[in-house]
C-alpha cells in the first residue's frame, strides 16, 4: 500500500510536444482516483509515466517514500492492466499469471497457492490451462486483473481496460473491479476516457484537457461544481446545458432578454451560463421558452432537445408526465446556476 | 415452387462463367505442370530412345538406373560431384543459409525495434541498403574479396557472402514492430530484461514467422547459382544447381548424351525445395506476403 | 521503435555486431571496390593497373555492343515484368472466384516459385531442343524454323517465356493474397453497386490492388534485371556468342569471362547507380501512393 505524490510532472517529447504540463496532486493511500479526459489529453502519458514507461522530462514521482523518476518499472512495485490487456498469446492463463512472479523468484509453491487465490477471487478457475485466443473478451480482462493482483503490488494502474468490452460487460467488469480494489485496499490510478466509468468509480476524479489538470475533485464536486466549461461539457450524459448570456443591471440575462437570476457583485459583460438538464423544470409560467423539437424516450425517463433563446438546450423529463414538442415555458433553479467567464472558468 | 424457377434462372448463366474460370485456371495449370512432366517422362527412357524420338507419350522403365546413374555416377573428372554429394552441398548451403539468415536477421531486428539507441537511423540505412543493390551487381570484386580471404571452396565462404544482405532483418523488423506495444510494458513490469523478454515471450510469438523465413531463405539458399558457380571450382563443393551448368555442356558435347541422367538430376534439384512449399504452403504464403507491408 | 524501449546500452550493439561487420566486409567493401577499379585499367596478362578516369565508362557508352545490350535489357524487363503480373493477375482473379478447388489449383500454379532460375532455363533447353524439343516441334507446325542459341530473337523468345513462367507463380501469390485479404463487405457493397463483373474488377478490385500492383512491379523490374541471369547462362548455354544477353550477364561475361576488370567494374557501378535511382523513384512514390490510399 502506498501514496503517489506527483510534483510538477512533465513530459515533454523528443518532437517538442509538450504532452503534460507540470502536473502536481497527492493519492491518498488505497484511494481509487481516476484521470479522466478526451483522447490525447495526456492521460495516459501521466499514467505511463507514473508506471515507468515514459520518461519523465521534469518534476518528482514519489511512490510510497520512495522517488522513483529513474526506478525501472520492474522495482516501482506496481502492476498495470493494459487496455487490450497484453496476455502472452503463446502462454496459458495459469503461466500468464505467474509469469511475473517466476521473474521475481517466487518460490514454486508460493506461485501456485497465489496463481489458485487469484483464480478463485476471478472466477478463473476452470481456464487456467487455456490459452487468452480460447478466452472471450471478459475473461481476458480477468486474467489480466488476476495477473495485477497475484503480485500483491503497492498500486494498480489501469489503462483504459474496459474499453474493449461491449456495454453489457463493461457496466459488469466495472462494479467486479471497484468491489475488488475496495476488498484489497490498494491505491488505484485508472484512465480512462468514459466520463460514467469515472463518476462510478473514482473516489477521486482527475479531469485533464490539452495535457493540463482542470480540475480534481470527488464525483460529486466536480458533477456539481465544475469549475471551468470543459468540466460541466465533459461531465455528465447530457452534459450541462451552456448558454451564451450577458450581466447588465445586476441580472443574468439571455439573449432574448429573459432575466434568469441575479448576478453576482461587480460583474458586467458577456458569461457562459450553466445549467444541468435535471434542474430544469418545465412551468408554464417559467421566464424562459423552451422550443421542444425532440422528445427522446429512454424508458426511466424522457430527454427534451430544442432551443431556448436560439441556443440549443437538453432537459429531463421524468416518465410519468407527457409533453408534445413546441414552445413551453421552463422554470430555472437560481441556486444550481453555474456561471463562467468568457475563458471558460468558473466566477 | 416460386422459389425453384428463380434460383433456375439465377443460376443459368453463372454455370458457363464458372465453367470459363476454371478453363482458364487449368490452362494456367498446365503451362506450369507440363514442363516439368515431360522433363519427367524423358527420365524413365534409355537416352538413345530420347535422342531419335524425344518425349513421348509412355513410361519407360530406365527411370531406376538412370537414378542409379544420377545419383553415384560423376560426370567430372574428379569423380567427386555425384548427385548424392550435390544434394549434401545443396542441403548444407540452403540450410545454412535459412539459418545464418535468420539468427542475424533476428538479432538485428531486436535490437533496432526494442532498444533507444542513439546510431539507430545509421545502423538502419546501413543495413537496408544491402537490399537494394543484389549480389549479381558487385558479383567480381565480392569475388575478390572472398579470394583475399582464402574463402573460396569453403562452406562459409559459400554462405556467409549470401548473408550480406538484410531481407530477413526487414522481415523480422516489421514483423516485431507488429507485435503489440503493450506486450514489452506488460513483460517489463513483469520483471522481464531484454534477454528474458527475447526468449520468453518475442521467439515463441514469432514461431509461424521464423517458420516462412525459414522456408523461403531455405528455397533462396538452395536456388543460388552465380554465386556458387564464380566460388566452388572443386567438384566436392558443386550443389545440385550448380552442377546444372556443367551438365549442360557436358549435354552439348557428348555424341550420345546421357538426357535420362541430367533430367533427372534437374529433377531432383527442384524436388526438395517444391515439396518444403507445397508442405507448408500456408506457413510460406504468410511469410512471403506479409513482407509486402 | 517502441514507446517504451529498453534502455541498455552494449547489448544491442552486440546484437548488431554480426549483421553489420557481414555487412561491411561482404556489401560495402566489394562495392567500394567495384567503383574505385571502375577507375582502373587492368592489363589482360595480370601485371598490376593503371589510373585511367572516366575512361572505362566513355568505352561503355560509346560502345555499340554495350547499347544493344542496354535495349535488349530495357525490352526484356518490360515485357516479362508485363507478361508475367498480367498472366499471374487474371488466374489469381479466377482463383478468387471460384469456390471449388481453389486450394488445388493454388498448389498447381505457385509450385514453380521453388524452381531455381538455372533449371526453368536447362528445362528450356529441352523444351526447345533442336531436334525433338517439343516446343521447337511446336513451332515447326506454324513453319517457324526455331533454333535455340543460335537466331537471337529466338533465344530471346525463349528467355522471355522461360523467365516469365518462373515469375508467374510469385505474381499469382501476391495478387491472390492481396485479393483474399479484402474485407468481405467491400466485395458485397461492390456486388449491390455494380451488376457487371467487369466493371466491379476495373472499378473497384483494379484499384485495390494497386498498392500490391506496385510492390510487384517493383520486384518483378529487379526480377527481369538480377534474377534472370541463370536463365539467360543456361539458355546460351554458356555461349554468349551472338546471343541476347542482359546487362548483369554482361557483367560477369566481360569482368570473368574477358578478364576486363575495369570495364565490368564500371559496368557494375552503371547498374548500381541505376538501381539507386530506381530505388529513391519507388520511395518516393511509396509515400505518395501511401497518402493516396491510407488516409
Amino acid at each position: 500500500m502506498a501514496e503517489v505524490k506527483l510534483n510538477s510532472v512533465r513530459k515533454i517529447y523528443p518532437n517538442g510536444a509538450e504532452a503534460v504540463t507540470p502536473s502536481s496532486f497527492h493519492i491518498q493511500d488505497g484511494e481509487f482516483v481516476v484521470l479522466v479526459g478526451p483522447s490525447g489529453c495526456g492521460k495516459s502519458t501521466l499514467l505511463r509515466m507514473i508506471a515507468g514507461l515514459e520518461e519523465i522530462t521534469e518534476g518528482e514521482l514519489m511512490i510510497g517514500d520512495r522517488v522513483v523518476n529513474h526506478t525501472d518499472p520492474a522495482d516501482r512495485d506496481i502492476a498495470m492492466v493494459f487496455q487490450n490487456y497484453a496476455l502472452y498469446p503463446h502462454m496459458t492463463v495459469k503461466k500468464n499469471i505467474a509469469y511475473g512472479l517466476k521473474n521475481r523468484k517466487t518460490p514454486g509453491d508460493e506461485i501456485e497457492r497465489k496463481v489458485a487465490e487469484a483464480a478463485q477471487m476471478l472466477n478463473l478457475g476452470d481456464y487456467l490451462d487455456r490459452k487468452p485466443s480460447q478466452l472471450s473478451g471478459g475473461q481476458r480482462q480477468r486474467v489480466a486483473m488476476g495477473r495485477a493482483i497475484v503480485r500483491d503490488p503497492a498500486l494498480f494502474l489501469f489503462d483504459e481496460p474496459l474499453s474493449n468490452l461491449d456495454a453489457k460487460l463493461r457496466n459488469q467488469m466495472r462494479i467486479e473491479i471497484k468491489a475488488l480494489q475496495r476488498r484489497l485496499g490498494v491505491t488505484s490510478i485508472y484512465v480512462t476516457h468514459d466520463q460514467v466509468e469515472a463518476m462510478t468509480m473514482a473516489d477521486r476524479i482527475i479531469v485533464l484537457n490539452g495535457g493540463r489538470i482542470e480540475q480534481i475533485g470527488s464525483p460529486s464536486e466536480i458533477y456539481h461544481n465544475p469549475t471551468s466549461t470543459f468540466v460541466a461539457s465533459f461531465m455528465g450524459a447530457p452534459p450541462m446545458n451552456l448558454l451564451d448570456a450577458r450581466i447588465a443591471d445586476g441580472t443574468v440575462q439571455l439573449d432574448g432578454g429573459a432575466h434568469v437570476a441575479a448576478a453576482p457583485n461587480g460583474k458586467t459583460g458577456p458569461v457562459t451560463l450553466g445549467i444541468r438538464p435535471e434542474d430544469v423544470k418545465l412551468d408554464a409560467a417559467g421566464a424562459l421558452h423552451f422550443d421542444i423539437d425532440l422528445i427522446e424516450e429512454l424508458g426511466a425517463h424522457r430527454l427534451l432537445h430544442g432551443k431556448v433563446a436560439g441556443q440549443p438546450f437538453t432537459t429531463h423529463l421524468l416518465k410519468d408526465v407527457t409533453v408534445e414538442p413546441g414552445r413551453h415555458g421552463v422554470r430555472i433553479d437560481p441556486s444550481k446556476l453555474c456561471l463562467f467567464d468568457t475563458t471558460g472558468s468558473r466566477l | 415452387m416460386v422459389d425453384i424457377s428463380v434460383t433456375r434462372t439465377a443460376r443459368r448463366p453463372i454455370r458457363w462463367t464458372v465453367l470459363l474460370d476454371h478453363a482458364v485456371l487449368i490452362a494456367g495449370s498446365l503451362f506450369m505442370l507440363l514442363p516439368l512432366l515431360i522433363v519427367l517422362q524423358t527420365t524413365t527412357m534409355p537416352d538413345t530412345d530420347i535422342i531419335q524420338h524425344g518425349p513421348q507419350l509412355k513410361i519407360g522403365d530406365q527411370f531406376d538406373e538412370n537414378l542409379q546413374k544420377a545419383m553415384v555416377q560423376a560426370s567430372g573428372f574428379s569423380g567427386e560431384n555425384t548427385g548424392l554429394r550435390m544434394m549434401l552441398n545443396s542441403f548444407i548451403l540452403g540450410l545454412g543459409f535459412a539459418f545464418g539468415k535468420i539468427v542475424l536477421g533476428m538479432m538485428a531486428a531486436y535490437a533496432l525495434v526494442y532498444f533507444r539507441l542513439r546510431f539507430a537511423t545509421i545502423a538502419f540505412w546501413l543495413i537496408f541498403t544491402t537490399l537494394l543493390l543484389p549480389l549479381e551487381v558487385r558479383i567480381l570484386p565480392s569475388y575478390k574479396v572472398v579470394q583475399n580471404l582464402g574463402m573460396l571452396n569453403t562452406y562459409h565462404g559459400l554462405i556467409v557472402p549470401l548473408i550480406a544482405s538484410a531481407t530477413a532483418t526487414f522481415f523480422f523488423r516489421q514483423f516485431f514492430r507488429s507485435v503489440p506495444e503493450e506486450l514489452v510494458e506488460a513483460a517489463r513490469i513483469d520483471g522481464a530484461g531484454p534477454v528474458k523478454f527475447f526468449v520468453d515471450i518475442l521467439v515463441p510469438l514469432s514461431q509461424t514467422m521464423i517458420a516462412a523465413m525459414f522456408i523461403i531463405m531455405f528455397v533462396y539458399g538452395w536456388n543460388q547459382y552465380l554465386w556458387p558457380t564464380m566460388i566452388t571450382t572443386e567438384e566436392s563443393m558443386y550443389t545440385l544447381v550448380r552442377g546444372i551448368k556443367q551438365i549442360t555442356q557436358v549435354l552439348e558435347g557428348a555424341a550420345v548424351p546421357e538426357f535420362g541422367r541430367s533430367n533427372l538430376l534437374a529433377i531432383i534439384a527442384v524436388v526438395p525445395p517444391v515439396a518444403i512449399v507445397i508442405f507448408f504452403q500456408s506457413w510460406f504464403v504468410k511469410g512471403l506476403t506479409e513482407s509486402d507491408k | 521503435m517502441k514507446r517504451a524501449g529498453f534502455a541498455n546500452t552494449w547489448l544491442p550493439i552486440l546484437l548488431l555486431i554480426p549483421q553489420l561487420s557481414i555487412v561491411a566486409i561482404f556489401f560495402y567493401w566489394p562495392a567500394l571496390e567495384a567503383v574505385q577499379s571502375s577507375f582502373f585499367l587492368q592489363d589482360p596478362f595480370g601485371f598490376g593497373s593503371t589510373f585511367v578516369g572516366f575512361e572505362n565508362y566513355a568505352d561503355l557508352f560509346g560502345s555499340a555492343e554495350y547499347r544493344k545490350v542496354a535495349w535488349f535489357t530495357v525490352i526484356f524487363t518490360l515485357l516479362v515484368t508485363f507478361l508475367s503480373l498480367a498472366i499471374a493477375l487474371l488466374l489469381a482473379v479466377k482463383a478468387d472466384t471460384i469456390l471449388r478447388g481453389a486450394k488445388t489449383y493454388r498448389t498447381l500454379l505457385m509450385w514453380v516459385y521453388a524452381v531455381a532460375p538455372p533449371v526453368a532455363g536447362f528445362i528450356g533447353v529441352i523444351m526447345f531442343n533442336q531436334t525433338w524439343g517439343p516446343l521447337t516441334n511446336l513451332a515447326g507446325l506454324v513453319g517457324w524454323d526455331f533454333v535455340l542459341g543460335v537466331k537471337f530473337n529466338d533465344t530471346a523468345f525463349a528467355m522471355v517465356l522461360v523467365s516469365v513462367w518462373k515469375q508467374v507463380p510469385v505474381n499469382f501469390i501476391f495478387f491472390l493474397s492481396g485479393l483474399q485479404s479484402f474485407p468481405k463487405s467491400v466485395r458485397e457493397a461492390a456486388l449491390i453497386d455494380n451488376r457487371s463483373a467487369s466493371g466491379r474488377f476495373w472499378d473497384i478490385t483494379f484499384p485495390l490492388l494497386a498498392p500490391t500492383g506496385f510492390f510487384l512491379l517493383i520486384t518483378n523490374i529487379t526480377y527481369a534485371l538480377f534474377d534472370t541471369f541463370g536463365v539467360v547462362d543456361t539458355l546460351v548455354k554458356g555461349e554468349p556468342g551472338n546471343n541476347p544477353m542482359t546487362l548483369v550477364y554482361k557483367v560477369y561475361v566481360d569482368g570473368f569471362r574477358g578478364n576486363d576488370l575495369g570495364g565490368s567494374s564500371a559496368q557494375s557501378v552503371i547498374l548500381m547507380v541505376l538501381v539507386l535511382v530506381l530505388a529513391l523513384t519507388v520511395f518516393q512514390f511509396r509515400l505518395v501512393e501511401r497518402r493516396i490510399h491510407y488516409t
